[in-house]
């Protein structure tokens, strides 16, 4: 009983899916950036959700990637979230207090990666494809801003630090995410995305493996936008940065005496 | 219940801002202080950016203090002149914090002077009230200020203004200095500064001390409005989301402080204000000293 339930759910799933990817393909301009030169349907893949929408009620969202694969093989999906330059600051002791003292500016760091494969990397592909493809946390490569000598370790430790701030706030993901396949052919993953999440373009791609070697990939670009009241409030912060700051205080004097009339005669 | 602060871009739990404002608002009420002192720290601790904290608290100080001086201006305790001049001090102040935050942020050093102005401000003023206080409350009645007669060097400062409502003649220069000092505090620690106005004004001016809480909250009324007005238009960082959040508790908060304080005998509301203020200069000194969990911190700049 229950299983046929899980079937009947699979093959909604599936169709569902399927409608997704046919349509998908009629409008493929969009999505399909760029494909392998072997075999242009070797590998589609599509997101249940090209736009993440920070509402007031945000609180981090599932994404769901789908495709497909013309045959056998291994799929890994690397999420990219848009770069920005991060300053990571160690604090020493000085005088009896802790103080920030050195700093390492890493420039293009993305604000956000997740990995998920079908199996553990290590079995996937060698460690120069990987690396070429940049898949796994410990291929991402960052430069330090302004051209100055760090020593290799010093260098190791912040960026260790920088990953590791990542990991714990959920913006980083190494590879415990799971591509699952549903029978031979078609393929899912979940991606989660944290409160925190910042706004901007995101690329999804997909990578198609055969006898350890990457022989189609996909990318789809993740819009993650601010909408309804909070998008507003921060498009006006940022347009109209003094009509803005005098609306706060406006406002501000408006519910105080508001606050002090009615309550103060009470 | 999960709200997305805008501004700050971050999820916030929307009763636990509320239940803090509300403390601060309790605070403000039974004490006469706004509470910026505890509210900053708290929202820095939570995860909003210092910056963030800073600015919108001067957004939601601008309401607490307009609703805390409308009580005094009905009963004419406040010296708009004195207000004014002050304000004129502030206003300078205050552009000069917002510069100042710019410059400490870059460097990596606004957390460390932002301790540091805790524990070194909140320890003087918290331990000297709490020794006056102790002392009144062990004699059973006010203490006795030491009423210096003669005129200091400070007093005889050039610019002698005279201020009819203070019954006061003195130099121009001082309520300027205070309310430049005053300035930068909200700039830079997000807070009124009523705790330190208020001695400054009763010591180093002698004003009436009948007009020194309503002159007081004037003088913040138009600076916090001012550094509202500079944080949001030079470093985008008044997140009016949380300032509402946290004045829907400030306001129901100050109405029940002011009924406890009714209730509580002067002396016994500065002690008590001064153990808080002394545990929070302790506390923040503490973390100064001790080895932090992570020694690292990261910034991102620009578009997140």
């Amino acid at each position: 009983m229950t299983a046929a339930r899980r079937l009947t759910g699979c093959g909604r799933r599936l169709g569902l899916a399927l409608a997704a990817l046919a349509l998908g393909l009629l409008g493929a301009g969009g999505t399909l950036l760029w494909s392998s030169a072997t075999t242009a349907q070797a590998l589609v893949a599509d997101l249940s959700s090209h736009l993440i929408a920070i509402t007031t009620g945000f609180t981090g969202t599932e994404v769901v990637l789908f495709g497909a694969v013309d045959g056998p093989g291994e799929v890994a999906v690397v999420v990219l979230g848009p770069k920005a330059r991060v300053t990571v600051r160690r604090k020493e002791r000085l005088a009896g207090l802790w103080m920030n003292r050195r700093a390492v500016v890493f420039e293009q760091v993305p604000g956000f990666y997740a990995l998920a494969t079908s199996r553990p990397l290590d079995g996937l592909a060698p460690e120069p494809v990987l690396a070429r493809h940049g898949i796994g946390l410990d291929r991402l490569v960052f430069n330090p801003a302004g051209g100055r000598a760090f020593a290799p370790a010093d260098l190791a430790a912040f960026r260790e630090a920088l990953v590791r701030a990542k990991l714990e706030a959920g913006l980083y993901a190494g590879g415990d995410g799971q591509v699952t396949f549903l029978g031979k052919r078609l393929f899912r993953t979940n991606l989660f995305f944290p409160a925190t999440v910042a706004t901007g373009t995101y690329t999804v791609s997909v990578f198609l493996f055969r006898d350890r070697d990457v022989v189609s990939a996909q990318t789809t670009p993740l819009i993650v936008g601010k909408t309804g009241v909070g998008a507003e409030l921060s498009e006006f912060a940022q347009r109209r940065p003094v009509w803005y700051g005098l609306a706060a205080v406006f406002g501000a004097c408006l519910i105080g005496w508001g606050a002090g009339t009615l309550l103060g005669r009470s | 219940m999960q709200v997305y602060l805008p501004i700050a871009e971050m999820s916030v739990n929307a009763l636990l801002i509320v239940g803090m404002g509300w403390v601060a608002g309790v605070m403000s009420g039974l004490f006469g202080v706004g509470g910026g002192f505890l509210l900053t720290p708290f929202l820095i601790f939570i995860g909003v950016p210092p910056a963030v904290a800073v600015g919108t608290q001067a957004n939601q100080l601008v309401a607490a203090s307009v609703s805390g001086v409308l009580a005094h201006w009905r009963r004419g305790a406040v010296d708009f002149r004195m207000g004014l001049v002050m304000l004129a001090g502030s206003g300078l102040g205050s552009g000069l914090g917002v510069l100042l935050f710019g410059v400490l942020q870059r460097l990596g050093q606004i957390d460390l002077v932002i301790s540091l102005l805790y524990v070194g401000l909140l320890g003087l003023v918290g331990l000297s009230m709490l020794a006056e206080s102790m002392v009144a409350l062990i004699r059973g009645r006010p203490a006795q200020l030491a009423k210096r007669t003669g005129r200091g060097w400070l007093h005889r400062l050039p610019f002698q203004t005279r201020f009819p409502h203070s019954k006061l003649y003195v130099s121009a220069l001082l309520p300027l200095a205070i309310g430049m000092f005053g300035g930068v505090m909200v700039a830079v620690m997000g807070i009124g500064g009523g705790f330190l106005l208020v001695p400054a004004m009763i010591y180093i001016l002698r004003m009436p001390a009948a007009l020194v809480a309503g002159t007081s909250l004037f003088q913040i009324i138009a600076t916090t409005a001012v550094v509202t007005l500079l944080q949001a238009s030079v470093n985008h960082t008044v997140d009016v989301m949380l300032a509402a959040l946290l004045l829907a508790g400030g306001v129901v908060g100050a109405q029940i402080g002011s009924r406890l304080g009714a209730r509580l005998r002067g002396e016994t509301a500065r002690a008590l204000l001064a153990l808080l203020v002394v545990a929070v200069a302790l506390g923040l000194a503490g973390q100064l000293i001790t080895e932090p969990a992570d020694l690292y911190s990261l910034v991102t700049e620009g578009p997140r």
